[in-house]
């Protein structure tokens, strides 16, 4: 038996078509040694969650510039407790205003990172809080 | 959740979790695979492999959606190269495949090399048995971008469908030995670009100086996967090649040559870790005197090999 890699989705829910971001992140997970996979631009929750089903993640990671994140981000916990899953670390990231967080931790989004966050400080929230 | 059950009865949740557990390589991976054996067998797989960025992701979105339109189900296992630095991945393949996530009859996982050389992942082998006994009717297997000698699908796949596309080098390319000899389809993908008349040419002529031409000769096509122009032919001809090689017993002989391959691979890789486990300090204690010349390593061999004889033939 060999040590579980941490798998991760990285998504782009919603309309906008801005995911430099996205992968920014995904290339610095990947150098943190993670295996990320990245489904690219306008995911319906749904596809987010069938995908990260699928693809057995340990960590979706949704990445969201339009402003639609009040919606879309509640859409994807309510999707994944439906579907009975919750062993999943669900993180959020892009332009958010500061107030709009505490709402979308309430409804399970682990924590939210904003612009000018290290991506070393994301990799060590995911390694320190998913499922071993 | 009873894995075996739930992947017999088409369980996603279940097929993606057993998957995970043949890449940790656990114990209860190894028994659920012996339970599900006798469920294998049934799934026609097709391996797509090709050049980075040749559009092999585009052809598998475009022939999966072709077999859905006939009613057949579809799992796909995706291959991309870890990092032999960091052994993390980026795995790109679902991007090309996003009409296919809500499909209840299509199950994708992506997956890195994870160290693996040949094209594929270890693990992709135990994993399509997975989908097989899942239900599948077809298995697309796509291998990393790969360049002239990765040539592991064969061992993987039943038929195998090389996609190349036009502008990567002369007619000497396609007459050189690896890649070139695994096709049993050939794809011209971005048929719509300059030079992809010539290269049909140059491949059928490559087919043509084939000394067994007359048994089978592997039928090129041209796509344009994006369009999804040329995914009807390519879906006739995997009907036809599979045909043919069910007539002529080349499926047979091929499952059983990779049923054997597989077996003495699991003997190697179980037993001989045992041997080397009970001989690591006799190794070590070789190395150094092969490194001080005092000693070669064929001679050396010979010594453990025959302490080996002794122990199990004697």
């Amino acid at each position: 038996m060999i040590a579980k890699k941490i798998r991760v989705l990285i998504a782009k829910p919603g309309l906008d078509g801005h995911d430099r971001g996205a992968k920014v992140i995904a290339r610095a997970l990947r150098d943190a040694g993670m295996e990320v996979v990245y489904t690219g631009l306008r995911q319906t929750p749904e596809q987010i969650v069938e995908a990260a089903i699928q693809e057995d993640v340990d960590v979706i990671g949704l990445s969201i510039l339009s402003g639609a994140h009040n919606f879309l981000f509640p859409r994807v916990m309510e999707l994944l407790k439906e579907r009975g899953v919750d062993d999943i670390l669900v993180i959020g990231g892009g332009i958010i205003p500061d107030e709009d967080i505490p709402g979308l931790k309430e409804v399970g989004i682990a924590e939210v990172f904003t612009p000018w966050t290290p991506t070393s400080k994301i990799v060590e929230f995911i390694t320190s809080n998913v499922n071993k | 959740m009873d894995i075996y059950k739930s992947v017999i009865g088409g369980d996603k949740r279940a097929i993606a979790r057993f998957i995970s557990l043949i890449e940790q390589r656990s114990e209860e991976a190894i028994n659920l695979l012996k339970k599900i054996h006798s469920r294998t067998g049934n799934a026609i797989i097709i391996g797509i492999t090709g050049p980075p960025g040749g559009g092999k992701s585009s052809i598998v979105n475009q022939l999966a959606k072709k077999l859905r339109s006939k009613n057949k189900k579809v799992g796909i296992i995706a291959i991309d190269p870890s990092s032999p630095f960091s052994g993390g991945a980026l795995l790109g393949d679902r991007i090309r495949m996003q009409e296919l996530t809500m499909d209840e009859g299509v199950f994708i996982r992506s997956m890195g090399t994870r160290g693996a050389l040949g094209g594929l992942s270890k693990a992709s082998y135990d994993s399509a048995k997975v989908l097989d006994a899942s239900g599948m009717d077809f298995i697309i297997i796509e291998t990393v971008g790969v360049g002239q000698s990765e040539v592991d699908i064969v061992k993987l796949a039943d038929i195998v469908v090389l996609v190349q596309v036009p502008g990567l080098g002369d007619d000497v390319q396609a007459i050189k030995a690896g890649i070139m000899e695994i096709g049993d389809i050939f794809v011209v993908n971005k048929a719509d670009k300059e030079g992809a008349e010539r290269l049909v040419k140059e491949i059928e002529m490559t087919l043509d100086l084939n000394p067994n031409k007359n048994e089978f000769r592997p039928p090129v096509i041209k796509t344009v996967a994006t369009t999804g122009e040329g995914i009807d032919d390519l879906f006739v001809n995997i009907t036809r090649v599979w045909e043919h090689f069910v007539k002529f017993d080349i499926i047979r002989k091929r499952r059983l040559a990779r049923a054997k391959q597989e077996l003495i691979d699991i003997v190697k890789e179980n037993y001989f870790d045992d041997f080397f486990q009970r001989y690591s300090e006799k190794i070590q204690d070789m190395a150094e005197q092969i490194y001080q010349r005092k000693m070669d390593p064929y001679s050396a061999s010979e010594i453990i090999i025959q302490d080996i004889r002794k122990v199990f033939f004697n």
